[in-house]
C-alpha cells in the first residue's frame, strides 16, 4: 500500500528499554476518518505505540508516517499534537486548579506561541465551540467547577472533550472506559461513535463490550507485534489469539 | 491592548496590594520630609531606606512566586539574578564617582587605579550613562536566564534537578566575583557612591525619591505578574505546573512558557536588585551566596505561593523579624530562621495566605460555588470589552 | 699518591662502619701536623695546608676546616698551637680543633686569628664539599652531594671520584655520580670528553629527573663545551622535559584522587539519603560537621585522660562520629523528614532550615573559632614514590573513603539491611504488606547516610578547618557528585567524585583554583543539561542511540 493516502502509516517500528523489546518491527496503517480498537494483553507495547506516536519515545528504527508525509520520529511532543494527534492518557490527566471551563480552554485549537496566548482574548466562536463540547460532554452544568472536583467519569469525559476541542485529525485513546459504570461505558461508546469519521480514533481498551459496542476493525499487539488484525469475531476466533490474550 | 492586559490581572487582591502601595507612595515621603522630627507620625530617613530594601526584597519574592509558585520551578539561585542587577547599578554609581575617588582617576574607580589597570575593561563602557546601566539592570539577568533556561528547559531538567543547577549556577557567580581580576572590586564589591542621576545618594529627598520608585516598580512589577497570570498565558503555566508533558501533547511548546516565565522573573529581580544597591549604598559578592537564594524561597513559602501578594507579604514580615531579631538577639536568629524553614514546610504548606484562604473559605464554602458562575460571566464581559 | 689514597679509604670504611666519635678517631694524630700548618705561613701557608687536609680525605677535618670558615680558628701566641677560639666575655674559651679537649682561656691578646681571603674561602667550601663526602653520616653524605651538584666546583672531582668509588648507599652513589655529571658537563673537562662520556653524563642527569637536572641540562644545551655536548644535552632536556610532564601529571592524578576521595566521603552518605531514599537532605554538611566535632570531643578525653594512647583517638572517633551523626540523622528524619516523603522540595528547605539551626547550636556551644584537631603520628610525615611526594594523611583519607564505599556496597547489597532498603525504595506497600517495617527502614536508612556523613567528618577534620562552616563548604560539591554521577547509583557517586576530583585538579596549574572550580561548576551545569539523569545512565541511552 502506499504511504501517500494513509493517515498515519508506521513501518517496522522498534523500541527496546535495556534489552526489552516493547516494540519488534510494528507496522500499522490508519485512513482518514478510520476508527480502530488495539487490543492485547499486558506489555504488548500499546502504550508503547502511543508513546512512538506522539513522540514521548524515539523508535530505534523504523517510518513512521503523519498523513504520508511527515516523519514523526524527527518532532517533538509538542509539534506532533500541533500537525492534528491528540492523545488521552490511562489515567485521566485534568489540570485540576482550573476550571472546566478553562481547561477546554487551553485545549481549544488556537495558535500556540507563548506571546499569542499572552494577549489571547477569547472570541464569540470560540466560547460557542466550548458550549457546544461542553454540551456533547454533558458538562454544560459543571463549566465553572475545579476540575479537580469532578468525578472520576466526570474527568474521562472532560479530557475526551479536550482532545474534541483540540480538534486533531487523529486520536489516540487510551482506557477511556476504565473506572467507568456501565452506562457511562455506554455512553462513552457512542460519543466514540459519534466523532469517528470527522476524526481518526486509535481505541486502546480492555474492555470486551466496549470494544464490541463500538464494531469497528480490530488489531490486536502481542509482544510489540501485530498479531491478528480484522472484526472482533474473526479476531476472538482466531487460535492465536486465544493463546496469548483471551485464553481458553 | 495593554490597557486590556493590564485590567485582566485586576481582581481583589490586586486591588488590594496595589492600595496598600500607593498608600505608601503617598505617606511615607510625606511622614519623613513634611511631618516635623518631634511628631509621633514622623519616619526617619533610615527607616524609609530600611522599608525600601524590605520591598526590594519583596519584589525578588514576587519574581521568585512567578516561577516558583506558577510554574513549578524552584530556583535556589534567584538572588544571583538580584546581584546582578545590583552590580549594573553599581557600576553606573561607580562611574558617577569620576574624580572624586580616593585615587582621584576620573576614569577609572578606585579598585581598579588599586590593581594597577590603566583603562577601564570592555564591559564597563557605556555605564556612564543612566539609560544604559538601566537597560543592563534587565538585559544582564535576563540573558543569563534566557542562556541557563533555554538549555535547562529543553533539556527538561526539572525539579529538584533544576534546582540544584540554579544553585550551581549561583555559586559560580559567587566564586567569580570574589576573584579581584573580574573587574568588579573583587571581595569588597563596589561601594563609597555619591550619587545617582546628579542627586546626593545620602541625601532625605533622594533617598524618600529612591523608596517611591521602589514602591513604583514593586506596583507595576505586580501588575504585569498577575496580568500575565490571568493570561491564557497563565493558565497554560498553571497547567504545566501540574501536569506538563499533558500541556506538550496538547501541541503547547512548554519549554518556551518555562523561558518565558523565567527571563520575566529574572528581569523582576534584576529590578529589585537595582533598586536596592543604591538604598543600602553597596553591593557584594556575597549578594550572591547560595544561603540568600535560599532564603528568599522561604518568603515566598512563608507568605504562600502560587499568590503573589504572599510573596510580598513574606518578604516583608521576615525581613522585619531578621532587622529586630539580628538587633536585640543576634544569637537565636539562624534558630529562628532555621525554625521558620521547617515549620512553615510542615504547618503551613500553603504559607500564610493559604492559611487565611483556608480559614475564609470554611464558612461560604457552598454559597461560594453557586454564586462563581456570575464572576467567570464578568470576567467574560470584560475580557470581551477589551478586546 | 693513588695508593695512599686508597689505603685511606680502606681504613675509612673500617671506621665508617664503626660509631666511633670523630674525638677518639685514632688518625686524629695523623691530621695533627697538617692542622698545625694551617696556621703559619700567610695566605698561601694556609691554602696549602688546606688542600693537603682535604687530599687527606679525612672527615675528622671538617670541623677544623668549618671553624676555619667562620673566623673561629686561633694561634696560640705562646706556642704556636692552632686553637678553636670562642669569645666568651673579654677572653677566649679555647678548645683543641681535633680532640675537642678543652685548654682552657685566654686574654684576646694571646691568640691570633687565622685570617682568610676570597681565594682561601673558595678552597675551604670546595674541601668542606669533598671532605663531607667522606662523612660516616649517611645523611651528610647525601647533603654534601647535593651541595656538590649545585657548586658544580671543579676541584671537588677527585673527591667524589673517590667517594663514589666506595660509596655503599646506591641513592647515595646516584646522587654522587649526577655531582659528577654535572661537573663534567659544565666544567672545562667536556671538551676532552668521548662522545660516550658525554653521553652517559646527560644519561645520569635524566637520570636525576627533576627540575635541577632540568634547569642544568638546559644550561649546558645552550652554552655547552663543544657542539655535540650541546646536542645530547638537548636531547636530554627534551626526554626530561617529558618525564617530568608524566611525573608531573600523575602527581595531579594523585592530587585528583585525593580530591575525589574527599568528594567521594561527603557525597557518599548523601548518595544513600539522596540517590537511594530520594530525601534532599540540605543539613547533611552539618553531619559532617557534627562527626568532627565529635572527633574533637574524644581528642579532648584523650588528651585529658589518656594522651599516651593519643595515636588511637582517631579509631575511636570513628565508631563514635558515626552513632552521633546518625543518631542525630534518625532524629531529624522522625521528626521533620518522614512528614516531607514525596514532596522533595519542601523536603530541601526544612532540611536547609535544620542546617541552620544545628550550625547555630554548633557556634553557640563551641564558639564560632576553628577548633584544634590533631593527627595521629601515623597519620603525619610524607614519603616518596618515583616523582611522586605522598603525604600518609592523604594516603589514609584515599583508603579510608575506598574502605567506606565499599563497606556501604557490601552492607547495601549483602545484608538484610540492605535488602529491606532496596525493598521499600523499589516498592513501599508492597514492602509495607510483606512485613517490612518501612518506617523503621526509612529511618535507619537515613541515620546510615548521616552516620557516614559523620564518618567523613572524622576525615576531613584532619585535612580541614574544624567550624561551623564545616558543611557548609562541602554541600554543594557533594550535590554535583551525586547529581553528576547519577543519582540512584552507588557507583555513579564513586566516578563522579574521582572525575570531578580529577577535572578540578588538572583545571588548577592551568586556571588557578577558584576559576578551576568555576569551570567544573559550568561543565557539571553543562552535563546535566546534556544527560539530565547523571553519568550513570550513559551506558543505557547510548545503546538506545
Amino acid at each position: 500500500m502506499s504511504a501517500e493516502s494513509t493517515l498515519l502509516y508506521l513501518d517496522g517500528v522498534s523500541v527496546s528499554f535495556d534489552g526489552f523489546k516493547a516494540l519488534n518491527s510494528l507496522s500499522l496503517v490508519m485512513m482518514p476518518g478510520e476508527m480502530r480498537a488495539i487490543i492485547g494483553p499486558n506489555g504488548a507495547g500499546k502504550t508503547t505505540m502511543m508513546d512512538v506516536i506522539t513522540g514521548k519515545t524515539r523508535p530505534d528504527t523504523g517510518t513512521i508516517l503523519f498523513e504520508g508525509a511527515t516523519d514523526l520520529t524527527r518532532l517533538r511532543e509538542a509539534a506532533i499534537a500541533n500537525l492534528g494527534i491528540g492523545r488521552k492518557f490511562q489515567r485521566p490527566t485534568v489540570f485540576e486548579p482550573h476550571t472546566v471551563w478553562d481547561n477546554l480552554e487551553l485545549a481549544l485549537k488556537a495558535p500556540r506561541r507563548p506571546l499569542k496566548t499572552l494577549t489571547y482574548a477569547i472570541s464569540r466562536d470560540d466560547r460557542s465551540r466550548i458550549e457546544e463540547i461542553l454540551d456533547i460532554t454533558r458538562l454544560s452544568a459543571l463549566r465553572n467547577r475545579q476540575a479537580g472536583s469532578l468525578s472520576h467519569g466526570q474527568k474521562q469525559w472532560l479530557e475526551i472533550g479536550m482532545l474534541l476541542a483540540q480538534d486533531p485529525k487523529l486520536l489516540l485513546v487510551d482506557e477511556p472506559v476504565a473506572g467507568m459504570t456501565d452506562a457511562e461505558t455506554e455512553q462513552t461508546a457512542e460519543l466514540l461513535c459519534s466523532i469517528a469519521g470527522k476524526h481518526s480514533v486509535i481505541v486502546v481498551e480492555h474492555d470486551m463490550s466496549f470494544v464490541r459496542a463500538l464494531g469497528v476493525k480490530v488489531t490486536v499487539l502481542a509482544e510489540g507485534s501485530v498479531l491478528a488484525e480484522g472484526s472482533l469475531d474473526a479476531v476472538s476466533a482466531n487460535s492465536q489469539v486465544i493463546d496469548t490474550y483471551l485464553g481458553r | 491592548m495593554l490597557l486590556r492586559f493590564f485590567l485582566m490581572g485586576l481582581d481583589r487582591k490586586a486591588g488590594i496590594v496595589l492600595t496598600i502601595l500607593a498608600v505608601l507612595a503617598v505617606a511615607v515621603p510625606v511622614m519623613t520630609l513634611w511631618v516635623p522630627a518631634d511628631s509621633p507620625f514622623h519616619l526617619s530617613v533610615f527607616t524609609v531606606s530600611l522599608l525600601g530594601k524590605y520591598l526590594c526584597f519583596a519584589l525578588l519574592a514576587l519574581a521568585l512566586d512567578l516561577v516558583w509558585g506558577y510554574c513549578g520551578i524552584l530556583s535556589l539561585g534567584h538572588a544571583a539574578f538580584f546581584a546582578l542587577g545590583g552590580y549594573a547599578m553599581g557600576m553606573y554609581l561607580m562611574r558617577q564617582i569620576g574624580p572624586r575617588g580616593v585615587y582621584g582617576n576620573p576614569e577609572l574607580p578606585d579598585f581598579m587605579v588599586f590593581l594597577n589597570w590603566t583603562e577601564l575593561p570592555w564591559y564597563w563602557w557605556g555605564f556612564d550613562q543612566f539609560w544604559f546601566a538601566a537597560l543592563m539592570v534587565l538585559v544582564v539577568p535576563g540573558a543569563l536566564a534566557f542562556a541557563f533556561g533555554w538549555f535547562a528547559f529543553r533539556s527538561r531538567v526539572t525539579g529538584v534537578y533544576l534546582s540544584i543547577i540554579t544553585q550551581a549556577l549561583t555559586f559560580a557567580l559567587l566564586l567569580a566575583f570574589f576573584r579581584n581580576d573580574m573587574g568588579f572590586g573583587g571581595n569588597n564589591g563596589l561601594t563609597d557612591f555619591k550619587d545617582i542621576l546628579g542627586y546626593d545618594i545620602q541625601a532625605d529627598t533622594t533617598r524618600v525619591a529612591l523608596f517611591v520608585a521602589t514602591v513604583a516598580a514593586l506596583a507595576l512589577s505586580y501588575m504585569i505578574a498577575s496580568g500575565v497570570i490571568a493570561s491564557k498565558l497563565g493558565k497554560v503555566l498553571v497547567a504545566l505546573r501540574d501536569a506538563e508533558s499533558r500541556v506538550r501533547f496538547m501541541g503547547y511548546d512548554t519549554e518556551s512558557y518555562k523561558l518565558f516565565a523565567w527571563t520575566l522573573s529574572a528581569c523582576m529581580a534584576g529590578v529589585a536588585g537595582a533598586l536596592y544597591v543604591p538604598q543600602v549604598g553597596i553591593i557584594n559578592p556575597s549578594e550572591f551566596a547560595p544561603a540568600s537564594s535560599i532564603e528568599a524561597v522561604i518568603w515566598v513559602a512563608v507568605g504562600g505561593r502560587g499568590t503573589l501578594a504572599g510573596g510580598i507579604l513574606g518578604a516583608v514580615l521576615v525581613n522585619m523579624g531578621k532587622s529586630y531579631f539580628t538587633g536585640a538577639l543576634p544569637e537565636l536568629w539562624l534558630f529562628a530562621l532555621g525554625g521558620l524553614f521547617v515549620a512553615v514546610t510542615l504547618f503551613l504548606p500553603k504559607g500564610l495566605l493559604g492559611l487565611w484562604g483556608q480559614l475564609t473559605a470554611k464558612l461560604p464554602r457552598r454559597n461560594k460555588t453557586a454564586a462563581l458562575p456570575n464572576v467567570q460571566t464578568a470576567n467574560q464581559t470584560a475580557g470581551q470589552k477589551g478586546a | 699518591m693513588r695508593r695512599a689514597l686508597r689505603w685511606l679509604m680502606a681504613l675509612y670504611v673500617v671506621v665508617a662502619t664503626s660509631t666511633a666519635a670523630f674525638a677518639a678517631d685514632p688518625r686524629a694524630t695523623d691530621l695533627r701536623p697538617l692542622v698545625q700548618a694551617l696556621g703559619s705561613g700567610g695566605y698561601s701557608g694556609t691554602e696549602k695546608a688546606l688542600a693537603q687536609l682535604s687530599e687527606a680525605g679525612d672527615p675528622a677535618a671538617v670541623p677544623v676546616i668549618e671553624a676555619l670558615q667562620s673566623g673561629d680558628l686561633f694561634v696560640r701566641k705562646a706556642d704556636g698551637a692552632v686553637v678553636i677560639a670562642r669569645k666568651a666575655g673579654d677572653a677566649y674559651t679555647l678548645t683543641d680543633p681535633l680532640s675537642r679537649a678543652a685548654l682552657g682561656d685566654a686574654p684576646a691578646a694571646a691568640v691570633e686569628k687565622i685570617r682568610i681571603n676570597n681565594a682561601l674561602r673558595r678552597a675551604i667550601s670546595a674541601s668542606l664539599g669533598a671532605l663531607t663526602l667522606m662523612s660516616p653520616d649517611a645523611g651528610v653524605r647525601r647533603s654534601a652531594a647535593d651541595a656538590v651538584f649545585k657548586s658544580r666546583d671543579a676541584q671537588a672531582l677527585e673527591t667524589l671520584n673517590a667517594a663514589i668509588a666506595k660509596e655503599q648507599d646506591t641513592r647515595i652513589r646516584a646522587a654522587m655520580e649526577q655531582a659528577r655529571a654535572a661537573i663534567l658537563l659544565t666544567g672545562e673537562a667536556a671538551s676532552k670528553m668521548t662522545d660516550a662520556e658525554i653521553q652517559s653524563a646527560t644519561d645520569t642527569l635524566t637520570a636525576r629527573g627533576d627540575r635541577d637536572a632540568l634547569v642544568l641540562l638546559n644550561m649546558v644545551a645552550g652554552s655547552g663545551a663543544s657542539d655535540v655536548t650541546k646536542k645530547l644535552a638537548a636531547a636530554a632536556v627534551s626526554t626530561l622535559e617529558q618525564k617530568l610532564a608524566f611525573w608531573a601529571a600523575l602527581q595531579n592524578l594523585w592530587y585528583g584522587l585525593s580530591l575525589g576521595s574527599v568528594l567521594l566521603l561527603a557525597a557518599i552518605g548523601l548518595a544513600v539519603t539522596f540517590g537511594v531514599m530520594g530525601v534532599i537532605n540540605m543539613a547533611h554538611g552539618e553531619m559532617v560537621m557534627i562527626g568532627a566535632y565529635t572527633t574533637f570531643l574524644v581528642q579532648e578525653f584523650f588528651r585529658a585522660y589518656a594522651p599516651g594512647l593519643f595515636d588511637l583517638s582517631i579509631l575511636v572517633a570513628l565508631p563514635a562520629a558515626f552513632i552521633v551523626s546518625g543518631g542525630v540523622g534518625i532524629v531529624i528524619e522522625r521528626s521533620v523528614i518522614r512528614w516531607l516523603y514525596g514532596r522533595p522540595l519542601e523536603t530541601l528547605l526544612a532540611t536547609w532550615g535544620l542546617s541552620l539551626a544545628l550550625q547555630q547550636a554548633v557556634r553557640s556551644i563551641f564558639g564560632p573559632t576553628n577548633r584544634e584537631v590533631g593527627a595521629p603520628s601515623w597519620m603525619s610525615g610524607a614519603f616518596e614514590l618515583g616523582g611522586l611526594t605522598i603525604t600518609y594523611g592523604r594516603l589514609w583519607i584515599v583508603i579510608f573513603a575506598f574502605a567506606v564505599f565499599a563497606a556501604l556496597l557490601v552492607a547495601l547489597k549483602r545484608t538484610w539491611f540492605g535488602l529491606s532498603i532496596r525493598a521499600v525504595t523499589q516498592n513501599r506497600p508492597m514492602a509495607n504488606a510483606m512485613g517490612i517495617r518501612t518506617a523503621r527502614v526509612d529511618a535507619l536508612t537515613f541515620g546510615l547516610g548521616s552516620g557516614i556523613a559523620g564518618l567523613a567528618g572524622v576525615a576531613l577534620s584532619q585535612i580541614d578547618n574544624v567550624s561551623p562552616n564545616l558543611g557548609q563548604g562541602y554541600i554543594i560539591d557533594s550535590f554535583m557528585v551525586v547529581v553528576f554521577g547519577g543519582v540512584g547509583n552507588l557507583w555513579g557517586t564513586l566516578v563522579g567524585a574521582l572525575t570531578l576530583g580529577s577535572i578540578n585538579k588538572f583545571l588548577e596549574p592551568y586556571a588557578g583554583a577558584v576559576l578551576g572550580k568555576i569551570l567544573v561548576l559550568i561543565f557539571i551545569i553543562l552535563f546535566i543539561q546534556r544527560r539530565p539523569r547523571g553519568l550513570f545512565a550513559l551506558k543505557g541511552r547510548a545503546v538506545e542511540a
